[in-house]
């Protein structure tokens, strides 16, 4: 086995090379004879009524090409939620559409309402100043409690800035409800605050239509261009997915923010395609901030009730969930199943339930970002332990530690929903304990304490749900895609291998670490192993990298393309050999006929 | 329009620029050397950083023409001779010093001139000098690391991740 390149070697990182000499290529870095450059007008204001823009002005600047309105798109179709919840009544969540640009409202600051498409970025940029637009400012709604209580509405349509009232397990709120009623409970009310994602590189499209062959090819900064792919074609701008070819080259870095789909895409297919030009877009820091769909944003209040020796005996949850003024691609899905299933943490509490408000505002959407609902659930969790500790004047480890799931109770059924299949919590506990040097910590407080300075000691437990999957279950669930990914291997004549993956690597190293695996199962080197990924013409099909599921999904489905390999390389191995195939070995590249010294290597089968 | 002439990576180049064209997108868009990455446009980010005559300069924080007549170096020009990794750029790689690659450059430049004022630093000054280099995937451990081993010092008392 090549032990200096297989799984678990230390091996440095074969992007690195094309990254540390300048020679990666982001789409920024795309640049092409026939392009020009589309920059966006955005609101200014939270909430604005939009009663004219005036273009004409702009029209007539230097450089100036084309611009779009949201009149240009009010025929084709919005930017969908990608998972479908119901409300505790059953309704389903109300859906407001969210076009290309905005039309007749804007509802958040940086909400697009034009586009400018120019000889230069300069040149756009000047000709945006120009634009005219009459946008009459209207009260703004951000506060979620307000929101709710409110008849100013983010989405007049639907006649609430309630999304969906969400309930998990619904089955247990009654006896919840009677747990927290009949026992010692604490409380305690958290705000998880909103945050922007800021991967170092912002985001850019790129359009080109090919007239000859009515093909389009878009260039995108995306962790999961198949997705982009399916949602522009199925829901956005109708153009079929066999004339959509969508490529995310080199991205510099993502955090969650790059998985959804983003008007800015749609808008430069619809110019190149108008022009007959290539359209880029790339987005300033300031449109990163504004517009990239942010993290977190829950207000949260959680009960937790005790019997006397500190056992728990229910965990009641009352969240509000800002999903800003649109419903990005996965907002709905992080602070329900991704959130709630998790809200039993690493305990055997008997009874969970939670209940989910995801409100508009007139603000960014949110989605998920690192985590994406299981830390929110974590330190609501953690958070009310630990002031139960303080109110029982119980130790905080042992309070934690007298409600672990114990190694003998796997498979263990969570009160939130999920069978946890193994585990040893204690046993990370005592090695916390161990690493941290808690037994030291009283002198190191005093020692503090002697320099007027304060010294604290905090512990978490954490159980986190990876690789979200499989399609079956998050179909019954509301997902509206099949969570599976895929991938292809392919020999070439001269023994080396292109491994095409569904999954996007835009900083996580695939590049170097498929091919460890890939080269674990054959026995070859990895270095005659290249990836390909992030190309919708050169990948059959793939979810994209989020929510840790490149290995536990991905390469899963690379381990299956490679036993499928070493089947077929079988067969002709024992043709090769005048062996029968049940017959055939591999070991370290080589196929042998077990009990003789016939052989073929891997490079000769191939 | 100006005529600028600047020697960028010890070859002699020209073109002709507006007033407001910052040397990054002379660099970028002209001169095609897309290693020098933009990730914010106001001097926040490092990302962009090149050398000007032998100092470390945010490309974004620059207009073209008062790079008139000046050495500029930037990531394209950092490699060996015979395109090996120099010391820096293997130094990185070896610790794992950056994932997307994104603010790479930016590191890699910065190092250099950290490194050719000062080639023995401390981890403090490490840190200090990177102030201005924004990172979002590694936490900066290995990238201090990283500069810490291209400047010949032993590492392995630095803090691990």
């Amino acid at each position: 086995m090549p032990k200096d390149t297989g799984i678990g070697a230390a091996t440095t990182r074969r992007e690195d090379v094309r990254f540390l000499t300048g020679r990666g290529q982001y789409t920024d870095d795309i640049q092409t004879q026939s392009e020009c450059a589309a920059v966006f007008a955005r609101s200014t204001v939270a909430n604005g009524k939009i009663k004219s823009i005036d273009t004409s002005a702009a029209a007539a600047m230097p450089g100036v090409l084309a611009i779009f309105t949201g009149d240009d798109f009010a025929e084709v179709g919005g930017n969908p939620a990608g998972w479908l919840i119901n409300s505790r009544d059953g309704t389903p969540m109300h859906e407001p559409k969210r076009p290309v640009l905005a039309h007749g409202k804007v509802r958040h600051v940086g909400d697009a309402y034009a586009a400018v498409i120019a000889e230069t970025v300069a040149q756009a940029r000047d000709a945006v100043e120009a634009i005219e637009a009459d946008i009459e400012e209207l009260p703004a709604i951000v506060d979620m409690k307000g929101a709710l209580a409110s008849d100013n509405y983010v989405h007049d349509e639907i006649g609430t800035n309630q999304c969906f009232d969400w309930g998990w397990i619904e089955d247990n709120r009654a006896a919840t409800d009677e747990a927290i009623k009949n026992a010692h409970h604490v409380t305690t009310e958290l705000v998880n605050n909103r945050l922007v994602p800021n991967a170092m590189e912002p985001r850019c499209s790129i359009g080109h239509y090919n007239p000859g062959t009515d093909e389009y090819t878009l260039h995108t900064t995306s962790q999961n261009p198949h997705l982009t792919r399916l949602l522009i074609s199925a829901f956005v701008m109708g153009i079929p997915e066999n004339k959509l070819t969508v490529i995310a080259p080199d991205v510099g870095g993502g955090f969650g923010s790059k998985i959804y789909h983003y008007g800015e895409e749609a808008l430069v297919l619809a110019a190149a395609k108008k022009l007959g030009r290539t359209v880029k877009w790339t987005a300033d820091r300031t449109e990163a901030f504004l517009t990239a769909a942010h993290g977190r944003d829950h207000v949260t209040k959680i009960e937790l009730a005790l019997a006397a020796e500190g056992n728990f005996l229910a965990f009641r949850t009352e969240t509000m969930a800002n999903v800003g003024a649109y419903l990005s691609n996965f907002s709905t899905a992080t602070p329900t199943f991704l959130h709630g299933t998790l809200m039993a943490g690493n305990y055997t509490v008997p009874l969970v339930y939670v209940n989910v408000k995801a409100v508009f505002t007139n603000t960014a959407p949110v989605d998920a970002y690192r985590g994406a609902g299981r830390p929110e659930a974590t330190v609501s969790l953690e958070r009310v332990i630990d002031k139960a500790a303080r109110e029982l004047g119980m130790d905080p480890i042992e309070l934690r530690r007298k409600n672990f799931v114990k190694p003998d109770q796997y498979p263990f059924a969570s009160a939130a929903g999920l069978e946890y299949d193994s585990g040893n919590y204690d046993a990370l506990m005592d090695q916390m304990e161990k690493v941290a040097d808690k037994a030291g910590f009283e002198a190191r407080r005093k020692d503090s304490e002697a320099k007027g300075l304060l010294r604290g000691f905090g512990v978490n437990a954490y159980i986190e749900a990876c690789g979200i999957a499989p399609s079956n279950l998050v179909g019954v669930l509301g997902s509206r895609v099949g969570l599976y990914d895929a991938a292809t291997v392919r020999v070439n004549a001269t023994g080396n291998l292109s491994v095409m993956v569904g999954a996007h690597s835009h900083g996580q190293g695939h590049e170097t670490v498929f091919p460890q695996v890939v080269a674990e199962m054959l026995g070859i080197e990895a270095e005659s192993i290249d990836i390909v990924h992030g190309d919708t013409s050169k990948i059959p099909f793939g979810m994209g990298t989020y929510g840790s599921r490149s290995l536990a999904v991905c390469g899963s489905a690379v381990v299956r393309a490679t036993e499928k390999i070493i089947n077929k390389a079988k067969k002709i191995a024992a043709h090769m050999l005048e062996a029968s195939d049940e017959d055939i070995t591999l070991k370290d590249g080589v196929f042998s006929v077990a009990g003789t010294d016939k052989s073929v290597s891997f490079g000769e089968v191939a | 329009m100006t005529k600028v002439t600047m020697t960028v990576n010890g070859k002699s180049v020209s073109g002709d620029v507006e007033g407001r064209t910052l040397l990054s997108s002379f660099l970028r868009e002209d001169l095609r050397l897309t290693g020098t990455h933009i990730g914010c446009d106001t001097s926040q980010c490092g990302a962009c950083v090149v050398h000007v005559n032998g100092e470390a300069v945010k490309a974004c924080t620059m207009f073209a023409v008062e790079a008139d007549g000046a050495e500029v170096g930037t990531i394209e020009g950092q490699a060996n001779a015979d395109g090996s990794l120099n010391v820096i750029q293997q130094a990185f790689q070896d610790h794992h010093g950056l994932q997307c690659g994104f603010c790479t450059p930016g590191m890699v430049m910065s190092a250099a001139a950290l490194l050719k004022d000062n080639p023995k630093p401390t981890e403090g000054e490490v840190r200090e000098y990177l102030e201005g280099n924004i990172c979002r995937c590694t936490g900066y451990h290995n990238i201090v690391k990283a500069i810490m081993a291209a400047s010949g010092q032993d590492v392995t008392a630095i803090a691990a991740e």
